[in-house]
This record gives C-alpha cells, structure tokens and sequence, in this order.
C-alpha cells in the first residue's frame, strides 16, 4: 500500500509540476499569503471571490489554486499577529501572546523566522499523514451504503456546527438553516420547486458562490467598516537578516515544534476541529508542560512555535476528510468542495480513483506550495511588512466591486447581485444575534447530498428508520453523535461559561476577527 | 420577568429561529410528503423545520434560564448606518447602473458609493480609488476573462 502511494505521488508531483499548474499553484498562495497579511481580510472572502474566477480553468488548476490560497494565508495571518498584535485571522489569535513581546523585546524577526520553520514543518507533516490516511480512508468508504453514508454526514455536521467557535446551539441552527437553504430550487426526483417563492431564477437553487460571498464578503465588511484602527507601524521595521532566530531560540522551538505538529495533526482529523482549536490546545499544552509556565506572555519562543506548527498541520490535515470522503470539516473546505462540483465533480471515496490527477496533483502541490511560501516570506519579509499599512478603506470598495462582479459572471445574471445583497443584509443581521455564518455553507454543500442518501436509505429499508443503528458501521456513526451531543450537555452543565473553545485571548474588541 | 427577557440577544435568536422553522414546517406541508419509503419532495424539509423549531425553542429556554449581563447589547456600541448604507447600496448602484449604462459606470458607482462608507473617506479619494479600480477591472474582465458585458450601453 505504501509503495503504489509513493508511485501515486510521483504522478502527482508530474501533475502539478506542469507549468500551468504551478503557476496556479503560484496565484493562489501569493494571493493567500497577501490577504493573510491585510487586517480585515480572510481566507474566506478571498476563495469566494476567486472562485467565479475559476470556472474557465480546468479542475486541476482551479484546486490548487483555492487550496493555495488557504494555506498560504496562514503564513501571512502569522506576521500579521506577530508585528502588529492584532489577531485578525483566528489560527493565530494565540501567536500575539508571545509573538508580539517578543516583537518588543526587538525579536520579532526571530520569532518570524521561527514560524516559516514551524510552519513548514508542520505543513509536511500534515501532508504525509493525507498521502498515508486517504487510501486507507478511501477503502473503507468505498463499502459505504446510503445509510452509512447518510450517518457519517450526520456526525459530520453536528461535529462541524458544535465543535466551532460559539454556542453550540447555535451552531446546529445554522447548520440546519445551510441545509434549508441547500433545499431551495427544484426537488431531484420530482422536480417540484421548493421554497422558491415563484422566482424562475431561484429554480436552479442558491448560488453557492452569492451565499459564500454575502456571508464572508458583505457582512464581514458591514460589521468591519469604520472598526478597524490604524495600523500602528512602530516595529514592522523588520530586514531579512533579522529572520535568523539565535542557537538558544532554535533549541527551544524545535521540541516544541514537533510537539505542535502532533496535536496538529490528530485536531485535523477530528471534524469540525480546524485549526484554531489546534492552535490554542497547543499553546496551552506547551504552557502546561513547561518548565517555566509564568514566562509565558512574556515572549517564549516556544509559544510561538507550537501553535504554529500545529495551526499547520490541522490546515493540511482538514483535506483530508474533505478530499477522501467528500465531507468538509469546516467553510473554508466546503468551499473548496462546492469549487469541486462547479467543476462537474462529483466529491466521496471514489475521487480519487476516477480524478488521480486532482488528488494526487492536489498532494503534490501542497509541498511545492509551501517550499514557494518559504521562499517568499523570507526574502521577502519587507514587502509583506509594507503591505500591512494599506488601510481597510481602499480595501473594501475593491472587494465590493469583485463581490458585484463575482457573483454577476457566475450565470451572468444581475439578479444574482440582489441574491447577495440580501444574503449580506441576513448575514449580518444574523451575526449580531451571536450566530456564526460558516456552519451555513457546511449545510449548503452537504444538503443536497444528505438528501439523497437519506431518500434512498429509507428506499432500501422499505421506510424502517432504524435501518441507521441496525449497520454496525452505520451504528458507530449514529453513537458517535449521540456522544458527542451528551458530552456537549455535560461541559454546558458542569461550567456554563467556559466552553473549551471559547478561551480567555485578551482580544482587542476593536479588531474584528475575519472569518476563518 | 419579561422586561429583562427582551433585553437578551438569545431571545431574538431563539425567537427568530422557532418563528423560521414554524414557517418551514407550515409551508413543506404544502409540498406532497409521500411516505417514509418513497418521500415525497416536502418530507425531508418538513422534518427540518422540525428540528429548527425545536432548536429555536431552546435557545429560547437557554435566554430564559441565564442572567441578564451587563453589557448585553443587540446592535454594536457604534451605529454605522452611514457604513452599512454605503456598502449595500454599492451593489445596488452596479445593477441598476449595469442594467442600463454597462460595466464602467456600474463599476464606478459601486467602488465609489462602497467607499464614502468610510467616516474619513472624501469625495476625491474615492473618485480615485474608484477610477483605479474600474480602470483595472474591465481590463481584466472585459479583455483577460472577457465576460460578456458591454463596458458602456445605453438603454435595456
């Protein structure tokens, strides 16, 4: 099994070293790394905007480019932490805690150079666990009927909506509102149009990429406009040469380098965990086993590393679920996921077998994307920095034009524009009531799909319900929900305010968190 | 008992979440439901609206059973109607503007009109900005992607 996927890789690497491909694979992280610097700007506006911008590239290239951009935007989410304390990209919201005295104290460059390290290590790291896990994975699922199918989505999205940020309740909320949204447009076996309100153009359902783009793109900037400060530019002065961390930092990191790699990568496989949760498990781990836990916050090397490599690690590690099973761990896959089924591809275990290329190429360029990173981030640690200083007010009316013209050229069809603008209006609404938008789009992507598996389980068992306890696999799924609902219930009961999730940052409320 | 129940986000997510589901449920109802073998296309919204409703309600429980805390507030400290309004209006002036004068002007607007939403944004920065947009937008949309939108029409 090892060998035939080492002689996959091998083809992925011709895959996604053609030309065309890792000049995608270039756009797509370059694009990344920048918003990832920009304050106010996420990985998730920046993939729904890209992605009308995708359909007239072939499935390859488009992927790696929406998957460059998200991990390329962790690289640049770092510096932004690091230099200017402002934990605008969630990951790394626990990077400032040491990142930024450690910029006081004049080691900014270190600690900066230290996360390219960690980052790239524990970016590997994630990239073989998915060469090794995926076929593993894939062989199991390929047994899989509707009701296991039906089961493992379940566990999927409740797992995905209670495990993020925020109420749990909440969270199943908005995802049974993605998957009512998902229903809108004609039903499949009948065709009867549902929840249409008589509008013809709502009869091919919501546009993914006008829900993605309301969401991530109009309510981030209603709720962002005027809040963001000035950057203060005080210690962004930082020169390549200030990027070599000294002998001592370098012996520090690197233990706990490895240690943040491995919860990383063990977050990743857990859906619904991403890489924030990583992040600050890390980073408390680190503290707890520390032998001096009271320096941290005052500029430990290792508080930097860990999350870092760990943040990593669980973002190579998220594509795993997603690309092996077809189920998304978080928005940001969905996403990629719904990009996969613009293309006409049809996402679950038999993906890999019926589009190597995509697969294998995608793999691939993983590591040709994060050699390209390093090699950016370093040399070019000036520009990034430079980049900082572009005020939110240039940023958004850019954006907006993208959004209007992003969502026009997808069916071009101004009624689309109107779509998101109401979508943005319902966001934002929504998101002053405390709810989180991306267990939406979790719901939307699955929806369509839960439903079919869900019809034809009931089909094959004549309409008997329990058919989902009575397959063992099927069974452990359904358990695993039902544990994973009484384990919520218990936290709530036994500390009502301190979820694991929701810890203490010291986040300047002035800084809207972008979306993840 | 009441008056602080109004004062509570939760109770307006709750509230609103129930009020949603109820309307779902009601209205899959009109759809054919079939039976548990072969469903019918409102079966699996119905059962949706369901579990929304339920989940509305506790939330609703949840608004009831926590105290009040001090800084619970629904709208943000700082009421940016000039804000908001902007931005919305942005991708309003691009389609009435798209629909009748083509892709310059609705670009335009919209980059501009966005912009004023800004408290420190003048009229000249945003002229600029929008002119710099517009300019590199239909360059890469008019003549790179080549999306099939005259850049200036007149009429419908």
């Amino acid at each position: 099994m090892f060998s035939t996927a080492l002689t996959d890789l091998w083809y992925g690497f011709g895959v996604a070293l053609e030309p065309h491909n890792v000049m995608w694979c270039f756009i797509g992280v370059f694009v990344g790394n920048m918003v990832g610097v920009l304050p106010g700007m996420g990985p998730l506006a920046t993939i729904s905007i890209l992605l009308p911008l995708t359909f007239g590239i072939k499935p390859v290239g488009a992927i790696l480019m929406l998957a460059g951009v998200f991990y390329g935007a962790q690289y640049g989410g770092a510096i932004c932490s690091i230099l200017l304390n402002l934990p605008c990209h969630p990951p790394h919201a626990v990077t400032c805690l040491d990142g930024f005295p450690l910029t006081k104290k004049g080691r900014g460059g270190a600690a900066l150079g230290i996360t390219v390290i960690s980052s790239f290590v524990g970016a590997s790291w994630g990239i073989t666990e998915m060469i090794f896990l995926s076929p593993i994975l894939v062989v199991v699922a390929l047994k899989f009927g509707p009701a296991e199918i039906c089961s493992l989505m379940l566990l999927g999205l409740l797992a995905g909506s209670t495990l993020a940020r925020g109420s749990p309740l909440k969270g199943v909320a908005m995802t049974v509102l993605g998957l009512l949204i998902g229903i809108v447009g004609s039903d499949i076996e009948t065709g009867t149009p549902r929840f249409t309100f008589g509008i013809p153009n709502l009869f091919d359902g919501v546009e993914i990429v006008a829900l993605a783009l309301g969401l991530f793109g109009i309510a981030e900037f209603m709720k962002s406009v005027n809040q963001l400060s000035e950057v203060d530019t005080k210690y962004t002065n930082v020169k390549f040469k200030d990027l070599r961390p000294t002998r001592e930092e370098f012996r520090r990191a690197i233990p706990a380098m490895f240690r943040g790699t491995i919860i990383g990568s063990l977050c990743a496989l857990i859906p619904g965990t991403g890489p924030t949760i990583a992040s600050f498990i890390s980073y408390a781990t680190e503290k707890k086993i520390s032998k001096t836990p009271e320096l941290f916050g005052t500029g430990m090397i290792e508080g930097v590393a860990c999350p870092e490599a760990s943040t990593h690690s669980s973002v190579q590690g998220d594509f795993i679920p997603t690309m092996s099973l077809g189920i998304p761990g978080d928005a940001v896959m969905a996403l990629i996921l719904g990009a996969l089924m613009i293309q006409g591809i049809v996402p679950g275990p038999q993906l890999i077998t019926e589009h190597p290329d995509i697969f294998w190429g995608l793999i691939a360029s993983f590591w040709i994307g994060n050699i390209i990173l390093v090699v950016l981030n370093v040399p070019m640690i000036g520009l990034w920095v430079k980049l900082l200083t572009i005020p939110y007010k240039y940023l958004y009316p850019s954006a907006m034009f993208f959004v209007a013209i992003g969502v026009y050229s997808t069916n071009n069809d101004m009624f689309q524009v109107g779509e998101v603008v109401v979508i943005g209006i319902v966001g934002y609404l929504l998101m002053l009531l405390d709810f989180h938008p991306a267990p939406v789009l979790l719901g939307f992507v699955l929806g369509p799909r839960f439903e079919e598996n869900f019809r034809r389980a009931m089909l094959i068992s004549r309409g008997d319900v329990l058919v989902f306890i009575k397959h063992p696999i099927s069974g452990v799924f359904i358990g695993l929900c039902v544990l994973l609902i009484v384990l919520q219930i218990y936290w709530r009961l036994r500390s009502p305010k301190s979820l694991p999730t929701e810890m203490p940052l010291g986040t300047d409320h002035k800084v809207p968190a972008a979306a993840e | 008992m009441f008056r602080t129940l109004v004062k509570k986000r939760d109770f307006y997510a709750g509230g609103l979440m129930t009020l949603l589901g109820a309307a779902v449920t009601l209205d899959s109802s009109t759809y054919t439901l079939g039976t548990l073998t072969h469903m019918g296309p409102g079966m699996f919204p119905l059962m949706l609206g369901v579990v929304l409703t339920f989940i509305g309600v506790l939330i609703l429980g949840t608004a009831a059973a926590t105290p009040l805390s001090d800084d619970e507030h629904i709208m943000p400290k700082q009421r940016e109607w000039r804000g908001w309004a902007c931005i919305l209006a942005g991708p309003i002036f691009f389609i009435v503007l798209g629909e009748f004068f083509g892709l310059v002007p609705a670009t335009f607007s919209c980059v501009f009109v966005s912009a004023l939403g800004d408290r420190t944004s003048t009229l000249k920065d945003s002229a600029i900005l929008a002119a710099g947009v517009t300019f590199f937008g239909v360059l890469l949309f008019s003549y790179v992607l080549k999306i099939p939108f005259p850049m200036f029409r007149l009429g419908h």
